[in-house]
């Protein structure tokens, strides 16, 4: 039973991980058709900005308290201001060669773990982190870390936070309308491209936070973590249909949850195999019906 | 009509000298090809230094090597434009069919104790069989839906290989080609000339089938389904069959590259089987010239070289002195050849293949202005 409990909040957290950088993932492809094969190097830039504010560098943040929250909130808007910029001046003046645009992010996602790598050397570092979360807490007869219980709080409170933005916002129901339809929304006269600007910064703020909480989670950061973790949000996303919020949630859950449990239950690996196996398999059983807007 | 015919008797004997001189020159300079081929056959008979392009004469061994990777990744890169530039496809998971000639070649030799003569065409064999199948399948969903379907076959194969099933695959590390199994004269640092020339016989076929293959009546089709793949289906074309076609011929390229690869470095390494092993890929294609003839091969070229060479650059004396701003972005291949090409992505569009031309119509258009201006 504890072993169960432990899996299921691992899947959790994992799931939780991947929900992060999948939400902005599937935002920014329901509305703009761009694959952000850039987006696991905003998270690796979330965390390397989180270390390094944690590590001492930032006045005011450190590894414990308050310092490592201001350490957070620094790696996240790193990762934010990071991801303006990669629209702006990568994907903006692109927007007419939709295929261009996603060979840049390739670019972009090759230079900058080698760029992270060329600064911080291309080793793990141990990651800082509070004394306050590296415990663990007892949970149905379960010693379970509390690092995941963290991620599971953070991806709610993102999924919580970006549903009330869209749902509740007029700059929310711009991106849903462009997401549903963008030539309409354009011919109404709004500019969408504010809102493309707009919902990179949004991806990017969850994926930085995604990789400042995962550096909690696997205990260091590497520059190549985020670019690690794209192929499982990719996979997310697709389960989830791209450009749904909900949908991405509830993907993330399940694909965390069956990694964790086939890999070990079965053979370690098989699990990371499955969620591949499934992303090719429902791409080719439902190519139109999961997203409608795919072919 | 002995009038009408006069002057065109005459014209004809006016205009014929001209003409023959350009047909010949035309007919010579079609095969420059050539002579760059006799001038790379010759190469390890060079000892000839190339200063800051390679280290040391170009015929040592070391230099050999690095020449003979360049010129398979350059066959790899015209190869994988099959997909890319001529037919439009864009899958991301080319380095399977390379690594199934890798690995599949290498698995036989150690595990079944066969020869590399017998081997190699198995391994082949397998990439051509992987291609047609997991292609046929992948090529029901069209966009980015093939990309990503590609992309997670070739996830899946790459965690496989690394999970070493029952040891065959040698896991992280990978495993060295058994020397006992090899041709003789294709083993050891003496026979670097040998393995050279393979690679350069490798290119010359990939050269030559994809410039057989696009002009044959099956390539127009290609560029068809690469300009408007709605318009081949309304002419009566299924584009199914044609895109297959193209994506087996590409993975068989790609599974004969993987057995050169496998000989020229030893062994098989999961490297080879990452995602990150079919952007490089692409990035060569699009740092080079997507759906030209030599523009992929220049991009493998340069692509290699600074991989291999600009770690070698960056300890230096020259770079070392540098401030800190500079040489550390410096010290990475990596980060150099992602913004190299983004900034081609913008700057080139149609790659490197396209600068000598645009050089041209930028020095007509201001001798242009520059008359008008003196006007």
């Amino acid at each position: 039973m504890s072993t169960v409990v432990l899996l299921a909040l691992t899947g959790l957290g994992l799931g939780a991980l991947y929900f992060l950088v999948a939400s902005g993932l599937s935002l920014i492809f329901g509305l703009m058709d761009v694959l952000n094969f850039a987006h696991g190097a905003l998270m690796s830039v979330g965390a390397y900005g989180t270390w390094w504010a944690a590590s001492g560098h930032l006045p005011g943040a450190g590894p414990g308290g308050a310092g490592f929250a201001l350490a957070v909130v620094f790696g996240t808007a790193v990762g934010t201001v990071a991801a303006v910029l990669l629209e702006l001046a990568v994907i903006r003046p692109l927007y007419a060669r939709p295929r261009e645009q996603i060979l840049a992010t390739v670019g972009v996602g090759l230079a900058v773990p080698a760029l992270l790598s060329a600064i911080w050397g291309a080793d793990a570092r141990p990651f800082p982190g509070p004394e306050a979360l590296s415990g663990t807490v007892g949970l149905l007869g379960a010693e379970v870390p509390l690092n995941r219980l963290v991620l599971i709080a953070a991806a709610l409170v993102v999924l919580a936070a970006l549903r009330l933005f869209l749902g509740r916002t007029r700059h929310g129901l711009v991106v849903r309308a462009g997401v549903e339809d963008r030539a309409m929304v354009t011919a109404l006269g709004i500019d969408v491209r504010k809102a493309f600007t707009l919902v990179f910064a949004i991806g990017g703020a969850a994926a930085a936070l995604g990789g400042a909480i995962g550096g909690l989670y696997f205990g260091s950061v590497d520059p190549e973590q985020g670019t690690s973790l794209l192929i499982f949000a990719f996979v997310v996303v697709v389960m989830g249909g791209m450009g749904s919020l909900t949908g991405a949630a509830l993907a993330s859950v399940a694909v965390g949850l069956v990694q964790q449990f086939a890999n070990y239950y079965t053979t370690a690996g098989l699990g990371d195999l499955a969620v591949v196996v499934l992303l090719a398999a429902l791409l080719l059983i439902r190519p139109r019906g999961l997203t409608g807007r795919l072919a | 009509m002995t009038t009408a015919t006069r002057p065109r008797g005459e014209t004809r004997a006016a205009d014929r000298p001209p003409v023959t001189r350009s047909e010949r020159f035309r007919r010579a300079t079609r095969w420059w090809p050539a002579l760059p081929l006799v001038v790379l056959f010759l190469v390890p008979y060079s000892a000839l230094p190339l200063p800051g392009l390679l280290d040391g004469p170009i015929g040592s061994p070391g230099n050999l090597q690095l020449l003979s990777l360049c010129l398979v990744f350059g066959a790899l890169a015209t190869g994988y434009d099959l997909l890319l530039g001529r037919t439009g496809l864009l899958s991301f998971g080319h380095a399977l069919y390379f690594a199934a000639g890798t690995y599949v070649t290498n698995t036989i030799m150690l595990e079944a104790g066969l020869p590399f003569a017998v081997s190699a065409p198995l391994g082949l064999l397998a990439g051509v069989a992987l291609s047609a199948l997991l292609g046929a399948v992948s090529l029901r969903v069209t966009g980015i839906g093939f990309s990503m379907v590609t992309l997670a076959f070739a996830q899946a194969a790459s965690i496989l290989v690394q999970r070493d099933p029952g040891g065959v695959t040698g896991g992280e590390e990978g495993r060295a080609a058994p020397a006992d199994k090899l041709p003789a004269a294709l083993i050891g640092i003496e026979h670097t000339a040998n393995l050279y020339w393979v690679a350069l016989a490798y290119l010359v076929v990939v050269l030559l089938v994809v410039q057989w293959a696009v002009r044959s009546p099956t390539g127009r089709v290609w560029e068809g389904i690469k300009e408007n793949e709605r318009r081949v289906e309304v002419l009566g074309l299924r584009p199914y069959g044609f895109k297959l076609t193209a994506f087996v011929l590409a993975g068989a390229l790609a599974a004969l590259g993987g057995i050169v690869h496998l000989l020229l470095t030893g062994g098989a390494t999961p490297q080879t089987t990452t995602s990150d092993f079919t952007l490089s890929l692409l990035v060569m294609v699009v740092l080079g010239g997507s759906g030209t003839r030599w523009g992929p091969l220049a991009g493998g070229i340069l692509y290699t070289w600074a991989d291999h060479r600009l770690g070698d650059l960056s300890g230096s004396g020259a770079v070392t002195g540098l401030p800190a701003v500079l040489r550390v972005p410096l010290s990475q291949p990596l980060f150099l050849l992602g913004a190299l090409f983004v900034a081609v992505i913008y700057l080139l569009p149609g790659g490197l293949v396209r600068l000598p031309a645009r050089l041209r119509a930028a020095r007509t258009l201001r001798a242009a202005t520059g008359g008008k201006a003196a006007l």
